[in-house]
């Protein structure tokens, strides 16, 4: 085996080891450090993939800005251990095998689909330092509409935040 | 000129609506800590004029047909008639809203504000030929709407309902953004046309349909059909549109409902078009559940909110009978529905804003009693509009359904028959539970304790228009129903 896909194989458990510990663990601190794991984890998975600016991006980003407002969320707030709901029993009995299926069912597709040959000869070739430039190409002259579009939409979560969190007079 | 300039100039006339929407949106939160708190209601008709110019820009965004910025935006006839239907169905609920919120004590700029960016992003879904660009056009109309649900932040059950709208919601755009990943997956692209292209030639390379395009397609349904409210995904909607200040009920059981239908008609006919004999049954099994569903459970309400909730629901189903046809015929008569759906679900919603009161007490179909002696055109209004939502002759909603079962009926296929059939038993359950209304409005004795307040000039302009729309589309449909085929053909035209 060659080392990329030994850090492949590493970094691919530790992501979905990390997902799981965030979903079961009972303290939200400790979903909030598994987060970081899946993070890291997923940003290493980039660098393989030949995004490095991605890679930068998601640390700084998800492992960095994101995190600490999230650890500083559950500081302020004194989240104390979560309670748990005993599942309804549709839940337990038809959603919760129906939704291993789903997941069997698309990972079974996943592996023995063509992953786009489209991507494969297109966008994905591309490695170092070119793929900066192509995603700015991307970004700002292909997809320059969604891109000033999403400025609408933090408009909208921040006034949004606003209203929910005023005081009432 | 130079032809960069030129070519972003054209870009921008063709966003027309979107751009007006988003300055007045900016013009109100900039206005807002300027005007007095007893004043706020000015920028409520600064909002309202928003709405009114952009549903005069879209003449201009018409002007300039063609795709704009990289074909992620296509200008046709069909994103234009789903532009009108949303603007006016968003104009008629800030009308309604601006005593409502006066009344409640929530007379807010930001409230106006995330209605008009709401629009914007319902103006994006209707025009988006690219999946990424639908998906921030549907985050923005989703998370304006999660907030308007809980404008009443005094209120326990309003509060509830955002918080139940917004976690449901993310999880169904989840899906949706999921779909888009699989659907790169399988073609390599996100423009809704190319997907399209590139199916067909898979297709018919290897003979089979490719599982990550099926995948793709389902989740994408969950995504959008927990937007449209459709059975088995229509859990939300009686509590959200319960919980929600009636007026933002108004707008969500209308324009995103119109929005939502028109990018899913664009991804299914369009995109999925090579898939079109799995979708088929996909659609029908849901119009189905989601008639028979919606109308069963109307018949037990007491509430008349959630009512009109289930109501809506059951109209989602009317809309899927005529969405399973297939044809541009199906698709016109799924876009005269949605347009005279619009203006009998909003002045519905707003007869309900206008009796609430103080806290919306007064919301229990018993309230009813006796409307018609204290205040009669008020209840002819609502008789309107529940007689149209029923689908009486020379109202919009019959000929609304009319087109749409004729247009399943004219294929000629027998699932398709036995779903007007279906449809048609379902309007006749629907009878029952709009006719109780009536009933006890006019052959009940009018409770003692409820005098209904008087009408708001405001409220009375919105309400002619819903009523005159109603009229209009029932009596005259033959000028929007050729708009309607024209924007239905430009859908197959590219």
């Amino acid at each position: 085996m060659s080392i990329p896909i030994i850090l492949f194989l590493v970094c691919a458990l530790v992501a979905v080891a990390g997902a799981v510990v965030l979903i079961l663990a009972r303290e939200p601190i400790h979903s909030a450090l598994a987060l970081v794991v899946v993070m890291m984890a997923l940003a290493v998975l980039y660098l393989l993939l030949g995004a490095p600016f991605i890679a930068a991006v998601q640390i700084i980003v998800y492992a960095g800005a994101i995190m600490v407002l999230f650890v500083f969320v559950i500081m302020l707030l004194n989240a104390g251990v979560e309670e748990r709901t005993d599942f309804s029993k549709l839940a337990k009995f038809a959603g919760v095998p129906l939704g291993f299926f789903l997941l069997l069912e698309i990972a079974h597709w996943l592996a023995h689909s063509p992953i786009g040959a489209a991507i494969a000869n297109g966008a994905g070739s591309s490695a170092g330092e070119s793929s900066t430039t192509e995603l700015s190409e991307m970004l700002f002259r292909q997809y320059l509409f969604p891109f000033e579009a999403t400025s609408i939409l933090i408009l909208i979560a921040i006034l949004g935040a606003l209203v929910l969190a005023r005081k009432e007079e | 000129m130079n032809p960069f300039v030129g070519d972003q100039l054209a870009n921008l006339h063709r966003l027309a609506p979107e751009v007006v929407l988003s300055v007045f949106g900016i013009l109100v939160m900039i206005a807002d800590p300027f005007v007095g708190a007893a004043r706020k209601r000015v920028l409520g008709w600064v909002a309202f004029a928003g709405a009114v110019l952009a549903l005069a820009s879209v003449h201009i965004a018409n002007h300039f047909p063609g795709p704009a910025y990289s074909d992620l935006i296509r200008v046709d006839s069909f994103s234009m008639f789903a532009h009108v239907i949303i603007l006016v169905a968003v104009a008629l609920a800030i009308l309604g809203s601006l005593d409502y919120l006066d009344q409640q004590h929530i007379q807010r700029g930001e409230y106006y504000a995330l209605v008009l960016f709401a629009a914007a992003g319902m103006g994006i879904l209707a025009g988006a030929n690219e999946l990424v660009t639908a998906f921030v056009g549907l985050e923005m109309s989703s998370i304006a709407s999660y907030v308007l649900v809980g404008f009443r932040r005094r209120s326990p059950a309003s509060n509830e309902a955002s918080l139940k709208y917004f976690l449901l919601g993310s999880f169904a755009t989840a899906f949706f953004l999921y779909g888009v990943a699989m659907i790169y997956g399988a073609t390599g692209t996100t423009r809704i046309d190319a997907v399209q292209a590139a199916l067909e030639k898979i297709i018919t390379a290897d003979q089979h349909e490719p599982a990550l395009a099926v995948l793709s397609l389902a989740l994408i349904f969950v995504g959008l059909g927990f937007k449209v409210v459709v059975a088995p995904f229509q859990v939300y909607a009686p509590d959200v549109y319960e919980g929600a200040p009636t007026p933002v009920t108004a707008l969500l059981a209308s324009a995103p409902k119109a929005a939502t239908f028109a990018l899913m008609i664009r991804i299914f006919y369009v995109a999925f078009s090579p898939l079109t004999g799995l979708w088929f049954w996909l659609i029908c099994v849901v119009a189905v559940l989601t008639m028979l569903v919606g109308n069963l459970a109307a018949l037990v309400q007491t509430n008349v909110k959630r009512m009109l909730a289930y109501s809506s629901i059951a109209h989602a189903g009317y809309i899927l009978v005529a969405f399973a046809a297939s044809t541009s015929l199906g698709v016109a008569a799924v876009l005269f529905y949605l347009a005279a759906y619009i203006f009998m679900k909003v002045g519905a919603f707003l007869i309900v804003t206008h009796l609430g009161q103080q806290d919306e007490k007064r919301v229990s179909i018993q309230d009813y009693s006796g409307l018609a002696s204290k205040q009669p055109v008020v209840a002819a209004c609502f008789s309107l509009f529940l007689l149209s939502l029923l689908g009486l002759p020379a109202t919009g909603g019959f000929l609304g359904k009319f087109f749409a079962f004729q247009s399943a009926l004219i294929v000629q296929r027998r699932s398709l028959t036995l779903l007007v059939v279906i449809a048609a038993i379902n309007s006749v359950i629907g009878a029952y539970y709009y006719l109780r209304v009536i009933i006890t409005m006019y052959f009940q004795a009018p409770s003692r304790d409820y005098t209904p307040s008087r009408v708001a000039p405001a409220v009375a302009i919105a309400l002619a228009i819903a009523a005159a729309g109603t009229l209009y589309l029932g009596i005259l449909p033959s000028r929007v129903l050729d708009l309607a085929q024209a924007a239905a053909d430009s859908l197959f035209s590219h």
